[in-house]
Order: C-alpha cells, then structure tokens, then sequence
C-alpha cells in the first residue's frame, strides 16, 4: 500500500504575523517556515504505519502546492522518512483551488491512503482533505484520531462530540486526522537528515483550475488596549471591575 | 450557471440524537435578517430520522419553509448520505446561499457538498453581510484572528459559507410566525455508502465541552500542584465555569487532555478567561486570545500573558484565586 501525505507549509507558530500591500497579503520577510503541525502528526503516523510489518504498506509520499520557498520544508518531511517528495507549482488560491491539484496528480498516480491534517495553522480552512475525496469519488472520514491497518483491513476511529465512532472503508480513502493521530511529531535524525538529500523532489507544473472564491477585502482586527494592571492586594477591585465594567459577574 | 436562476437562503438545522443545536437557531436567525433584506426566503434543512415533530419549532425561529428528510440513513451523521441528501436539494431547489455551522460535522459536510455542486465554500465565517449587488460578503479570520478576510463567490451558486458557532445570534422564537413544513424524499445512491459506522463509543471525559464554557478557570505553572487544581475548581463551581488548563498542566497530569487549552489542545473563546499562573506562550496564546475578557494573574510582571489580558495582577496565582473566592463566595 501507498500513502501520501498532504503537507501545508506554514508560519513557525511563534513567527509575528505581519501583512503587507494595504494587509492584503501574509508578509514571508523573515518567516521561519514549517510543515503544519497537524500535517506532522499524519507524517508520523504514516511512518508508523510503515514500519508496522503487520501491513502492507511500502511507500510514503508528501505532497504540497506551492512555491520553491516550500522546498526545505519538503525536505524535512523526507527527513522524518518519507520517500519521496512532490511540489505541485503554483499559487495556492483557496482550497477548491488546492484539492483540484492534488485530486489531478492522484489521477495519474494513485496511493491507497491519503492523509491530511485536518486544518493549516495559517488560514485555517479545513476543507483541502474532504475535497480531494469528493474529486477522487473516494471515501473521507474526518476528526480521525487513529487510523489501523490489521493485514490491510482498515480501521478508523473519529471524534465526534461526546465520543467516538469507529468506522471501517476500503482503499482508496482519505483521512482527515487530528491530535491523537501520534502522540509525538518526529524529529529528523542526522542520518535521515543525510539521507533526505538524495530523495527525490518532484516539482509538477499546476493544471489550469478555475478560482470559485474571491478574497475583496483584509482588514486587521481592532488592537486591544493595554493591559490594565490591579494591586495584587485588591481582589475587592478586581471583582468590582467584573461586576461594574466588564459586566461578566 | 444562470445566477438569476438561485433563489432562498438555505440553512443546515444541525441534529444530535434529535436535539436541534444551538448554532442552528443561530444561522436561522442571522438568515431570516439577510432574507428581509434581500427580500428573500428561509429554508431550513432538517435532516434525521423520526426528527419531524420538531420541524414546526424552526418556524418560530424564522424559517419560511421546513424541508424535512427523515431517513433511516440519515439517523446518525455520516458524510456521504449527508451530502447526497443536500446535494439532491440543491440541484431540486436551486438555492441562491446555504449556510451550515462550523462545527465538527459541518467541517466536513460543507467542503463535500460544495466541492460535489461546484461552488465556493467560504469556512468558519465570523460575519455574513449583503453586498452591492447583493451578493454574500463572508468574513472570516485567518492566521489565528491575526488578519479578518472577506470573500465572495461571485460566479457559482449557492454561496455556500460554514459558520463558527457562539458568534451570530438566534432570534426568540415566534410563535405567531408560519410557514410550511414539506416532507423531502432523498433517492440515495448506496452504492457509494463506503464508510460503515462499526460503533458508537461514548465516552465520559469529552462530556464537558471548555469550548463551549462562557467562563473558564484556566492554570498553568504558577497553580504548582493538586493543591492549586483545587482551589482553582472552588473558585470554578463559585463562578460556574469551567476548568482548562495550560499543556505543562495536562502533561503533569493534574488534568485531563479534554481540558487542554491551546494549539495542540482546543481554541476556546469564552466570555471570561482567567489565566492563573500561565505565562503565555504562543502555543498556549493561539487556543485562547480571542476570548472577549482576559484575566492574566502571574508573579512575573513581564510575563508575555499580559500583552493578551485585559485586567492584570502581578501576584501569586494561589493567593489571589483564594481571595477571590472567598470574595465572590460574600
């Protein structure tokens, strides 16, 4: 079986964001850049599931749409363990946008597993993984907290409020997965770091996607004032400004 | 596509086991105020299985017209009956918008559907307002709240849009109001039912949702030990909140990972925030700055937690939850 991983290239979370051009777009000056952290976690997984001899599965593969900027980033993830790397070229538009691509390279380069996190840490819109399932007419199961493969039956579980459904589906399908996918995201050895640099990373021209959404206005959200400080003496004060000002008590 | 052709604002009535929930009523309400508007109708899509004795409440909340389908299949969410189900509406009825709630189930029911119909889907809108040409202006944060976007989907009908709960407001039901309620056959395809529901587990600890708390008792470092988790609770069960903490905290294991505040735990934004002895770092920050209300209380006055709070005391966590307490407790 083959996996491939759908990889966003985000912000470092502790990056100040700034924008630029009147905050119409993310300014990258300086930017420590990621793989998206719940994307890492369906990497590990994957990796996981790789070594686990109780299944089939032989291949990992990232995928990213994207500029070269993306490429260390790419290289990371192959230094986690994946085998090989795809960078589809292009600029992201929107989601549809992103999944339309990726759902065009699964058509010329099937894998049995597709695994996404289940948002990017940058705009956050959790669609990409439940698209490309509808482009590719596959299964997608959301919120997955634990993907199993025993001899290649597969079995799912998904958080849903208050629980969990455990679900079951044949590949192909996609996986939109969450925390508790892993416990921990991998680090690159030395040597996986060593080994990274002979891997292959595929850069693919885009295909032609018609963009069905339209970003016409950014603005930043109103700054909060400072803070205001209170003698730790007072907890009088402070109830009275709960009760007075913020009228929360 | 001839837009002219798409009429009604249409909105996804979220069911748990045959509970209607309260981020429904809220798109109902914020529907009905962009109907009057566009002087256009509500329908509200009611899907579920033996669900139809409370479509008539839905009216009173501000549909035009109920669009029931009780199926079996319906009877727990799964996503491909789901979609078929709204995507049959759609191609029926032709909706101008659709609205479902940014929850779980709606983050994969929206992104479906919309790619399905092919349309846009604007995901986890905070605002919804009505343009020049009275197209939907869809608002949305990204970046963590860093940065406000708003889109349109000028070319595809219906303008579909996921929106986060807690943020539109649900109108008092009005039982003078009327309108129809019409039952809705589906003809669903089976043959692409592919995912099969082995089991439901329930389990106690997610039971208490932080995110959905309006005020939230939150401790880090500074609240040391049980000790600290116990006033915290006190002061917790005096205000009616809910207790969460920071990721030092769960993984010491004074409390569990359903309580987790931040990026690998929940995004909570509750009415009140009280931070007791975090000192904000970013991964904490992220699940908690766009609370309305934040209280920081830390010992160390440059802690990065007061640049997010609102009201600050430099003090000791466990003295002041105490005095609180024992304050608000008179």
């Amino acid at each position: 079986m083959k996996i491939l991983v759908c990889i966003s290239n985000v912000p470092d979370t502790t990056t100040k964001v700034k924008f630029k051009e009147g905050d119409s777009l993310f300014d990258d000056s300086g930017v420590q850049w990621i793989i998206n952290p719940w994307d890492e976690l369906a990497l590990t997984r994957a990796m996981e599931l790789k070594e686990d001899a109780g299944n089939s599965v032989n291949e990992i593969c990232v995928i990213h749409v994207g500029g070269a900027s993306a490429d260390a980033t790419l290289r990371k993830a192959l230094a986690i363990g994946a085998d090989k790397a795809v960078r589809i070229d292009a600029c992201p538009a929107d989601a549809y946008h992103v999944a339309g691509q990726i759902a065009e390279y699964l058509k010329e380069n099937p894998f049995d597993i597709i695994l996404s996190g289940i948002e990017s840490s940058d705009y956050n819109g959790s669609s990409v993984g439940a698209m490309i399932a509808e482009f590719m007419d596959y299964p997608g199961i959301s919120s997955v907290t634990s993907v199993n493969l025993d001899d290649d039956d597969i079995q799912i579980n998904r958080a849903i409020p208050g629980g969990k459904q455990v679900l079951k589906t044949e590949a192909p399908f996609v996986a939109v997965v969450q925390k508790g996918i892993a416990t921990e995201p991998r680090i690159p050895s030395m040597r996986g770091i060593m080994m990274a640099r002979k891997k292959p990373l595929e850069v693919k021209p885009a295909v032609e996607l018609e963009v069905l959404t339209e970003s016409i206005k950014f603005e930043l959200p109103q700054e909060k004032g400072a803070c205001k400080m209170i003698d730790s003496e007072s907890a009088e004060q402070l109830v009275e400004l709960l009760k007075n000002e913020a009228k929360v008590l | 596509m001839n837009l002219e052709d798409y009429k009604g604002i249409y909105v996804f009535i979220e069911q748990r086991e045959g509970v209607i929930q309260n981020v429904a009523l809220e798109l109902l309400g914020q529907a009905r105020k962009l109907a009057d508007e566009l002087n256009d109708k509500v329908y509200a899509m009611f899907l579920g299985h033996n669900i139809a004795d409370q479509a008539q409440s839905l009216i009173a909340r501000g549909a035009d017209e109920v669009i029931v389908v009780d199926a079996p299949e319906l009877t727990e969410y799964t996503t491909e009956p789901y979609t078929q189900a709204i995507c049959q509406i759609i191609e029926d009825r032709k909706p101008e918008s659709m609205l479902i709630g940014a929850t779980t189930l709606g983050r994969d029911l929206g992104p479906r559907v919309s790619a399905r119909v092919e349309t846009g889907l604007t995901a986890d809108c905070t605002k919804i307002e009505v343009g020049a040409n009275k197209e939907l202006l869809m608002t949305r944060p990204a970046f963590g709240g860093n940065l406000m976007a708003t889109i349109v989907c000028k070319n595809h009908r219906p303008q579909m849009g996921t929106v986060r709960p807690g943020v539109l407001f649900a109108m008092d039901a009005d039982e003078n109001r009327t309108g129809e309620v019409v039952n809705y056959e589906v003809k669903f395809n089976t043959a692409k039912f592919k995912v099969k529901l082995i089991e439901t587990v329930k389990e106690d600890t997610d039971l208490i949702d932080i995110t959905e708390a309006k005020i939230l008792v939150s401790g880090g470092r500074g609240i040391g030990n049980e000790e600290g988790f116990k006033a915290m609770d006190g002061l917790a069960q005096t205000l009616e909140a809910e207790v969460s903490a920071s990721r030092a905290m769960v993984d010491a294991g004074y409390i569990g990972h359903e309580r987790q505040v931040g990026q690998t735990g929940k995004t909570v934004r509750p009415d009140l925030y009280f931070a007791f002895g975090i000192s904000g770092a970013i991964q904490h920050v992220a699940g908690m700055e766009e609370s309305d209300l934040i209280i920081a209380v830390n010992k160390d006055k440059d802690a990065p937690i007061f640049q997010v709070a609102d009201l600050g005391i430099v003090g000791d966590a466990k003295q002041i939850i105490k005095k609180l307490t024992e304050r608000l407790e008179k």
